[in-house]
């Protein structure tokens, strides 16, 4: 892969999702799920259960939906498709790893995404302008770097599930259980700092509190370990990267180009 | 030295099998039963370069899997094989940037965008500048007699311009290399003449080396003076596609068109009676007894007119693989 590999495939996947703008635009709009806990959480003694005020809770929420649009990753869906209908392998014929297309496909539809999620969040705060407030720019700098991290954490778990394709069918299928433990467990339904304490050690276990929770605490200004943060993000990427091209290597040795 | 090189090349696929019904289904969930199907079975060629191939066989015979080793996609169970001096399953740089694999019915293209967005994304792959790959392009859209079917969305195009859009897209790099599997498939019959010129054209400007599957027989009577015959997993016949029709029918089929009917005449004396329909009679001649039988024919009967051909290499195929004689 090199800059002009990754321009005219970000371009070209960019072109391609533009043809699909209005789909992308109702996948915006159905992750509105952060909006709906907002909504649970926003009553007065549920809030105060939480610790955290309207505001508070409004740009957490608002965050996590902006991250959560940012960071969604279905490479195993595509993957899974195109295994199973022979479309894998013109691409395992080129002098580039197939996942490369995925990254850029999912940064393509990032880009188009990002005007919808502009006008969610201009809607928002017109709705509840006592929310906006203009984060400080190295605080902004650090959940943009996140918020990346974030979404190449789930690009690498999902393509890690994408790779047992190579074994079963049907691996989405594992994608689907994770989806449980990730609503619970990343800050999606609520801010970790409101669940009791072994359930919050619990979560930070995992890598799913760092595809929402610790990027959307850092966009909406809220208590968060900074360095903690970024070395649990490193230290999964560092376990994640080297287990998804295992996969890849010893997986694609049982690809049977099936309906090729 | 050859350029395809392939010894003993075997493939064996593990097929999980279901019986049908609730109780079945119910065996298949609790435990499965698998069966091995040996798809390739010591197969053996070479091929040299520059060489046009035709690798003929039905359904089911074991040429597509053959093309997949061949082309890296899928690794041999057992034996080798090596192409451009590459083993293919290692799918290497050096070695992908020298072959390519079109398969009829599936595409590369992205299917919303026009071809040239798909192009210019492989010429980037493949590392070809700007300039050199405009020029590619035109050179083999002029050979492929594409023009602004480039520029249409890939969905908006007919079967026959999207097959010759992923002929551009697959040569694009100049491949040294070429596995054709149905490459004219479903295409209307100047479609496929038009992308059978095209090969050999390809073939004879870049001296390119191609093996090429068809069900099509005019494929490879017009571009394969090789062929291989592949039945059940293994070979069974390499060499001229001349020399097979030689074997495969030691005989010539002669066309005659009598002045009358003439139902009494005894034409076992002559040849093999394939048939007799009024005045026109087809008999099957050896071709050592042709000339002494043609004069005979022309002397005893009235012949007003008389052809002598080959009969049709599919039929003789088609023949032998119902006949299962290729054991």
């Amino acid at each position: 892969m090199n800059g002009r590999i990754a321009r005219v495939l970000l371009s070209t996947q960019y072109a391609y999702m533009l043809e699909y703008r209005a789909e992308i635009a109702l996948w915006a709009l159905s992750g509105v799920l952060p909006f709906i806990m907002l909504g649970v959480w926003s009553q007065a003694e549920a809030a105060s259960s939480l610790g955290l005020d309207r505001i508070q809770l409004g740009r957490y929420f608002l965050a996590g939906f902006v991250v959560r649009q940012f960071t969604l990753a279905w490479v195993v869906f595509a993957f899974e498709e195109d295994a199973l209908q022979g479309r894998l392998s013109p691409y395992l014929l080129q002098p580039l790893h197939p996942l490369w297309r995925y990254l850029a496909a999912h940064l393509a539809e990032q880009a188009t995404r990002l005007p919808f999620v502009a006008a969610i969040a201009a809607t928002f705060f017109l709705l509840q302008p006592e929310t906006f407030a203009l984060a400080a720019p190295q605080r902004l700098l650090l959940a943009l770097l996140a918020t990346w991290l974030a979404f190449a954490l789930n690009f690498l778990l999902q393509s890690s599930i994408a790779c047992l394709c190579f074994w079963s069918e049907r691996a989405s299928a594992l994608e689907r259980l994770l989806l449980i433990p990730f609503l619970f467990l990343s800050g999606l339904v609520a801010p970790l700092e409101a669940y009791p304490p072994a359930m919050r050690q619990l979560a930070y276990a995992t890598p799913f509190p760092y595809m929402i929770h610790f990027p959307a605490q850092l966009l909406a200004g809220g208590p968060v370990a900074v360095a903690a943060g970024f070395r649990a993000m490193l230290g999964w990427l560092l376990l994640l990267l080297p287990l998804c091209l295992l996969l890849w290597r010893t997986g694609v040795r049982r690809y049977t180009a099936m309906g090729a | 030295m050859s350029l395809v090189r392939v010894d003993d090349l075997g493939k064996t696929y593990r097929i999980a099998e279901k019986q049908p019904g609730l109780a079945g289904t119910f065996r298949h969930f609790v435990k499965r039963r698998h069966r091995d199907v040996e798809a390739v079975r010591g197969v053996s060629f070479t091929i040299e370069a520059g060489e046009v191939v035709g690798f003929l066989g039905p359904n089911g015979a074991g040429k597509t899997t053959t093309l997949k080793m061949l082309s890296g996609l899928i690794h041999p169970s057992s034996g080798s094989v090596e192409v451009a001096g590459h083993r293919p399953h290692r799918r290497q740089k050096a070695f992908l940037e020298q072959i390519t694999l079109v398969m009829g019915q599936k595409q590369q293209l992205i299917w919303d965008l026009p071809p040239l967005d798909s192009l210019r994304v492989n010429a980037a792959i493949y590392g070809l500048d700007q300039g050199e790959s405009r020029r590619r392009i035109g050179e083999l859209a002029e050979m492929l007699e594409l023009g602004e079917e480039l520029t249409r969305p890939v969905r908006k195009l007919s079967l026959g311009q999207r097959m010759k859009a992923e002929l551009l897209a697959a040569l694009l790099h100049r491949p040294a290399v070429l596995f054709l599997d149905e490459p004219t498939l479903g295409l209307d019959v100047n479609a496929q003449a038009r992308v059978r010129s095209f090969l050999a054209d390809y073939n004879r400007r870049f001296g390119a080396t191609v093996l090429l599957t068809s069900h099509y027989m005019a494929d490879i009577t017009a571009l394969c003076p090789r062929v291989l015959l592949i039945h059940q997993g293994r070979l069974f016949y390499d060499g001229q596609l001349s020399a097979l029709a030689e074997r495969l029918a030691p005989y010539r089929q002669v066309r005659l068109d009598l002045a009358r009917p003439l139902p009494e005449v005894p034409w076992s004396d002559y040849g093999e009676l394939e048939s007799c329909e009024a005045r026109e009679v087809r008999l099957l001649i050896q071709p050592d007894r042709l000339t002494e039988t043609l004069a005979r024919l022309l002397n005893d009967l009235p012949v007003v007119d008389l052809e002598v051909s080959d009969p049709p290499i599919e039929e003789l195929i088609g023949r032998l693989f119902r006949q299962g004689e290729v054991a």
